[in-house]
């Protein structure tokens, strides 16, 4: 069923009796031509893209719980192409150029908003690093303005600027970054896979990879045993187990990181706001609800809910910057968890076993990467080779000191 | 969440700095080969359940700490001074 204007409106004429569900609910197949691991945006968004680029449609996504309702439903919602160091410049820049085409293409309302995004700078030397990046932005041919205090005064009148702790000196606006609804991308793109044939299969949490003379053979499951001639993992947080399924010790650590909600509100910031002097960024949703985030827990963790300290740090954060939200009521706090690579930047690669490929490692940055992760995933599948954009997302690179690390803080797991 | 310093009693957790795995404690030896340096610098265990890793009593006696604690539950189960260990 395509979605559309006219169609909304003869549904409503006739009492909404025509629509139907958005996906089929299929039994699994004894074999499949790929299976993938994990229905999270990445692994749903690699299905869509094999079955539509690569005309691969014997597929099945298979999700030990519901669809989306791991990391995709739970983070705050940036998108964004502001990174500086080649190989991760190139991939997000092609991953907001797909968000910018994929409503159309999904036919799928997943309400992407460009309201612009602004990281505010407080130093002399972080005026610098963001001119800096800002200048790789635009040989990117992405978008970059960098603005004064008086420039940034305009777009948001009501932060601080006159507090002496931290003064704000200016900022970097990417007016293509903005925000998007977490939980529509997942659903646009398990329509969009359902449609050309890719069984979605829930409740089905993969317990063993099959492996006969280092040739992948299929995943045994809560559901039965599944035969697949190529595999891909795509789990996020829970990258090392079911990597350890197949032998691998991966480099990553699972962290926690908490998202924080208000009551709605009229609508009074319209970009995606961070601060530059401790973790905070805020957006409001469109159903008027202050979105906010900061740092991890720091420690690993596979609880899906964090600790007091970062609540609090959040919001002193918050409070420092924009004293007007002070009154606002936090409705709801909660965690996903992070899969923390040593360098920050993701792993989108074969492995040593023929025909089975990882996809992970995308720390708190992975939902604006949904497009372009599962664009090369599929291509990486499809073709063997690895897209030009993700060639660097190599698994080996940390053996071999190839390390993508953007904000150059070092190689350890929760630093990024 | 509070950890329990050997030496300082129970103290809340904004007094530490985690570090990370207890990997950290078997540093190569000098002409180890580099997969061993990967090993110890990257490659984890990442369990989810009960976990062995390190944390330093920053604001308290200074000591690095060897914390048994679960992932999940967040429950501790032993604290000891890294220092004291036999090896
Ligand atoms: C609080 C928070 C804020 C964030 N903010 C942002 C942001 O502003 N911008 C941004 O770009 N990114 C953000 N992120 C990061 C982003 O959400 C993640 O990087 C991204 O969603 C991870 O990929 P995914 O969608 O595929 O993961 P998930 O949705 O977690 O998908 C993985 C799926 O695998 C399934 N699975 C696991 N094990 C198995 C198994 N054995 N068998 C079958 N299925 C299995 C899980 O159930 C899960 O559904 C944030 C994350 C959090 C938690
Ligand atoms: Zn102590």
């Amino acid at each position: 069923m395509r979605y559309s204007g006219l169609k909304v409106i003869t549904e409503g004429l006739f009492g909404n009796k025509g629509w139907k569900p958005a996906w089929r609910d299929p039994a699994p197949k004894a074999e499949y031509d790929a299976v993938i691991i994990g229905g999270g945006g990445h692994g749903l968004s690699t299905a869509y893209y094999l079955a539509k680029n690569h005309g691969i449609t014997n597929v099945a996504v298979l999700e030990k719980g519901y669809l989306g309702g791991g990391n995709v439903g739970r983070n705050t919602t940036i998108v964004r192409a502001n990174y500086f160091l080649p190989g991760n410049s190139e991939f997000y820049s092609h991953s907001l150029k797909l968000w910018e085409g994929l409503e159309a293409d999904l036919n799928y309302n997943v309400m992407h908003s460009q309201r612009g995004l602004i990281n505010l700078f407080h130093s002399d030397g972080q005026r610098d690093a963001f001119a800096r990046r800002g200048n790789a932005m635009i040989n990117q041919g992405d978008d970059a303005i960098l603005l004064d205090r008086e420039g940034v005064r305009e777009h948001l009148p009501y932060l601080d600027f006159e507090q002496t702790r931290f003064p704000i000196y200016g900022g970097l606006l990417h007016p293509r970054g903005g925000s998007a609804r977490h939980d529509a991308v997942a659903w646009g793109y398990a329509r969009g896979a359902d449609r050309r044939g890719v069984d979605l299969i829930q409740n089905c949490e993969v317990t063993g990879i099959d492996i006969e003379n280092g040739v992948v053979k299929g995943v045994q499951t809560t559901r039965g045993a599944i035969r697949a001639k190529k595999v891909g993992i795509v789990v996020a947080g829970r990258s090392s187990q079911v990597a350890a399924m197949a032998g691998m010790r991966l480099p990553i650590e699972s962290h926690v990181l908490q998202a924080f909600v208000t009551e709605g509100l009229k609508p009074v910031i319209d970009h995606v706001v961070s601060f530059g002097m401790g973790h905070f960024y805020i957006s409001q949703s469109d159903k008027g609800g202050l979105v906010f985030g900061g740092d991890l827990d720091f420690y690993a963790s596979y609880a899906a809910r964090g600790n007091l300290p970062m609540v609090e740090h959040v919001m002193e954060a918050g409070m420092t910057l924009m004293p007007m939200i002070g009154r606002a009521k936090v409705l709801r706090s909660w965690g996903g968890i992070m899969d923390m690579s040593p360098d920050g930047s993701p792993v989108i690669d074969k492995t040593h076993v023929e025909g089975l490929f990882l996809d992970c490692g995308w720390n708190y940055g992975g939902f604006k990467a949904v497009p372009a992760s599962g664009w090369c995933m599929a291509h990486l599948m499809a073709t063997g080779e690895s897209h030009e954009v993700a060639r660097k997302f190599r698994l080996d690179r940390f053996a071999t000191g190839h390390l993508l690390d953007e904000e150059g803080t070092g190689s350890q797991h929760n630093l990024h | 969440m509070r950890l329990t310093c050997p030496l300082c009693g129970e103290r809340d957790r904004r007094e530490f700095y985690y570090y990370g795995a207890e990997d950290y404690l078997r540093r190569p030896g000098e002409g180890a080969p580099l997969a061993d340096w990967d090993d110890y610098l990257h490659l984890r265990d990442n369990p989810a359940g009960v976990t062995k890793d390190l944390w330093y009593h920053e604001a308290g006696c200074a000591q690095w700490l060897l914390v048994t604690r679960n992932t999940v539950t967040h429950e501790i189960s032993g604290v000891e001074l890294v220092a004291g260990r036999k090896e």
